[in-house]
């Protein structure tokens, strides 16, 4: 069987895409439209959700059903979708300003909820779109357009949220992966229940060259030195997981998806 | 029958399915009726994180092939605000019901207002329309919510129910109208071929048909500025063309659209120009007024937006002084109907803003008193 | 004011006040129901405040065999007063002839001939159902009154009660007829 190569997801006539060189985006929806491809998917079935940013511009150069949301509601929107059709794959792709800063609420109800719904959310630690501003995910003392002396927040850590918040599905990956970011995908999209996929992401044009990492390969390099499968991290010490990215399955759970509970309340209401 | 339970069962009515919410007085009954009525039918009912998510929600669940609502009060419609401004854009058909109370702000959570006439219809940003009727009393809060839906589909637009807090805890004895007797609109579904599916290719009444997502019609809609296939598409021609397209799908069937009561208006010197439940004070001061001598008619707009500015300009010109009673201070219908009776006109403002309604004698003050 | 807004042939307004937790809007409910039943037009209205329990609650019933133009109550036919903020609130009508039944349990006496006290409250309270003082005096008002026959109001109760609270509740409106003829 020939690799899947997505591209039958993929509009014609529309390449290049608008992504900076060096960024992670385009690796991300890569991985994404072979995910589809190798589980089946069809355009008919599947509903690609986005919100606004970089990310959010994904669904500009997919043939699948799509809404282009505002910014930071696309789980919101999809929460609609897919309570009112279950048999849809509903998959949302955010940033990390889209997914967990405007829209950090929405994210921890959808996480509590647990709809089955796949959320993709791609962190490169600032808002690329308008112009490399600190972010709910930019580390601490790291610099950025609006921190020029340094961030004096802390940052979320998403796959960490998303588990505490009652997500069945929770993975981080890199866009230097990305086999083990396909894989991770097709984990997340057959999961009954909430599925998080964190993609770390290289944003050379701002992240980066406020952190130097100015050239294109570096963040990438930056990633590929910090990660480390979640099976290995978890043997560190605690002393030595402070600088290193924990990559992988992180959490799989089966906890009852929201529409497998409202299948009981329409029974006991359609019973009374 | 009390009138947000009206609203919840005349949605129904309509073949609303899905309902997102966030409780908010005083319009919680619609959620709680929803709650117990939709599963039963096999529709859903979802409590949402907040109202910009139950929005987001009833926008998502249409798109997938429902007739949705949601229901809130001012707060809660102000946040709604960015998202509806989507259904314009996307052309989504939605209903949002704003049971008004009393503001600025929290104000007063359990009092009624009739203020939020101009968020409704200016308070979200660019440039669209929306369509918005006011029910007087608990049968209209049934009927007006399924007009309220059969225009939602005609016209793929968000439409918003605006109660206020009388009439949404008002309750009526109301013979409920049986299947079949109010006529159910759906949205025009595509029939083509679904390679050839443009989602805002508009036929010739002005409105695209809408699929649904999970048919064989594969579409895309978006918030961004987008072309007749929903994909972006900046260029200044298609966006002119949009933004006009948005207006005249309106504007066309604006006589459709425009719905008001006249109560003897056919011999009278003083017209009063009534919304929801100031229209029974209006009708009482009128009835009175005749008692008295003076020959006063109503004319209730149970569409607010689209202004019905021509039923007021044509009745305002039989009538020497014309009289709006409203509970806001600014006065917000009273603008537009002096836009439609021109300056020269005898206009007269009542307004009641402390969460009291607008009686008749308050109204018989200003309009038998000197001016 | 002199002029009746309507043009009621048999038009009656009744208004039910006290605070948060009394039960008072149910009242109303029940009243306006069972004119329904008899055929009658109806418009019950609340006015309330924010706490659940507390703060000025009252519902207005207006019933009417023509239409009901004007929703509010404008000339009252008879109040019932359960807190001394009701009573101060309506405390006028009594002087323009408007009979006023007041909780003299919970309301200092009055004096004026308009009002007629009963001690509602510790009357539901020895009968062990302090909770149900709202149909207990809804009892009263409607045998004072006769603004809807005490058979709808029972019948009303059996529609909107359930098991062991039908037979309570029929107890307490009936105490509470049977205190108005005292």
């Amino acid at each position: 069987m020939a690799h899947a190569t997505g591209t039958k997801y993929l509009k014609g006539g529309i390449l290049p895409h608008m992504w900076c060189s060096g960024c992670g985006i385009g690796t991300m929806l890569g991985a994404l439209l072979r995910a589809f491809e190798e589980l089946g998917y069809t355009t008919t079935d599947t509903v690609v959700v986005t919100g606004i940013g970089c990310t959010g511009k994904a669904d500009d150069y997919m043939i699948t059903n799509a809404l282009h949301t505002t910014h930071g509601r696309a789980l919101a929107y999809a929460t609609g979708i897919k309570a009112y059709n279950p048999k849809l794959n509903v998959v949302a792709i955010m940033g990390d300003g889209d997914g967990v800063t405007i829209g950090g609420n929405h994210f921890i109800h959808a996480c509590r909820r647990n709809i089955d719904l796949t959320a993709i959310i791609l962190n490169n630690f600032n808002f690329g779109m308008t112009g490399g501003q600190v972010s709910g995910t930019t580390p601490p003392q790291r610099y950025t357009s609006t921190t020029a002396y340094g961030n004096p927040e802390r940052d979320f850590d998403i796959c960490a949220l998303a588990e505490s918040a009652g997500a069945n599905y929770v993975a981080r990956c890199t866009p230097y992966h990305g086999w083990e970011m396909k894989e991770n995908m097709k984990e997340a999209l057959t999961k009954k229940g909430f599925s998080v996929v964190e993609v770390v992401s290289p944003c050379p044009t701002h992240f980066g060259r406020h952190n130097e990492m100015k050239e294109t390969p570096d963040m990438l390099h930056w990633l590929r030195d910090r990660a480390i499968a979640v099976e290995e991290y978890r043997r560190l010490p605690e002393t030595e997981r402070a600088e290193r990215l924990a990559i992988g399955t992180l959490v799989s759970r089966d906890v009852p998806d929201f529409n497998t509970q409202y299948e009981l309340v329409k029974a006991r209401a359609q019973k009374g | 029958m009390q009138g947000n339970q009206a609203i919840a069962e005349g949605a129904i009515y309509a073949g609303a399915r899905f309902y997102a919410g966030y409780p908010i007085t005083p319009s919680s009954e619609i959620a709680e009726e929803c709650s117990k009525k939709l599963p039963k039918l096999g529709g859903v009912y979802i409590q949402m994180e907040d109202e910009i998510a139950s929005i987001a929600a009833v926008i998502g669940a249409s798109l997938a092939g429902a007739k949705s609502f949601t229901a809130t009060s001012g707060p809660g419609f102000s946040l709604m605000q960015e998202n509806l401004g989507l259904a314009v854009m996307g052309e989504v058909p939605c209903v949002v019901v704003d049971v008004q109370r009393a503001g600025p702000s929290t104000g007063l959570a359990t009092r009624p207002a009739q203020s939020d006439i101009m968020q409704i219809r200016w308070g979200r940003h660019g440039d669209q329309s929306v369509i918005a009727l006011c029910p007087a009393s608990v049968r209209e809060c049934f009927t007006l919510t399924v007009t309220a839906f059969n225009f939602a589909e005609r016209y793929r637009v968000p439409v918003v129910l605006m109660p206020d807090e009388i009439v949404g805890h008002m309750r009526e004895n109301v013979e409920v109208p049986a299947p079949g007797e109010l006529e159910v609109v759906d949205r025009k579904r595509p029939s083509g071929s679904p390679a050839d599916y443009k989602p805002f290719k508009a036929d010739e009444d002005g409105v695209a048909p809408l699929a649904a997502y999970g048919g064989e019609y594969v579409f895309h809609v978006s918030s961004s500025m987008h072309g007749l296939d929903g994909y972006s598409n900046n260029d200044p021609a298609n966006a002119a063309w949009r933004v006009r397209q948005l207006h005249e799908k309106i504007d066309r069937h604006r006589d459709e659209i425009v719905l008001t009561k006249s109560f003897d208006t056919d011999d009278m010197d003083v017209l009063l120009v009534t919304l929801g439940a100031t229209t029974r004070s209006g009708r009482a001061a009128a009835i009175e007024a005749r008692r008295q001598g003076v020959r006063a008619g109503v004319l209730q707009l149970q569409t607010v937006w689209p202004f019905p500015d021509r039923e007021v300009a044509e009745l305002g010109r039989r009538a020497k002084m014309v009289v709006v009673p409203e509970m806001n201070y600014s006065g917000q219908v009273a603008g537009e109907v002096r836009k439609a009776v021109g300056p020269d006109m005898d206009l007269r403002r009542v307004n009641r803003y402390n969460g009291t309604i607008i009686t008749p004698q308050d109204i018989l003050a200003v309009m038998l008193g000197a001016r | 004011m002199e002029h009746r807004m309507t043009t009621e042939s048999k038009h009656v307004e009744v208004i039910l006040a006290g605070t948060g937790g009394q039960g008072l809007i149910l009242s109303g409910i029940l009243l306006a129901e069972a004119a329904i039943l008899e055929g009658k037009n109806v418009v019950q209205t609340q006015s309330y405040g924010i706490a659940s329990r507390g703060g000025l609650s009252l519902a207005e019933v207006i019933i009417d065999t023509g239409e009901i133009v004007f929703q509010q109550v404008q000339k009252p036919d008879c109040i019932l007063v359960l807190t001394e903020e009701a009573t101060k609130k309506y405390e006028t009508w009594a002087a323009k002839g408007v009979p006023i039944l007041y909780d003299s349990t919970l309301v200092n006496a009055r004096t004026d001939p308009n009002f007629t006290g009963y001690a509602f409250t510790q009357t539901a309270s020895d009968m062990g159902n302090a909770l149900s003082v709202n149909i207990l005096a809804l009892g009263t008002v409607t045998a004072k009154t006769g603004v809807v026959k005490m058979e709808t109001l029972e019948e009303m109760i059996r529609k909107r009660f359930k098991g062991a609270a039908v037979e309570m509740n029929l107890k307490m409106l009936a105490v509470g007829r049977d205190l108005a003829g005292r």
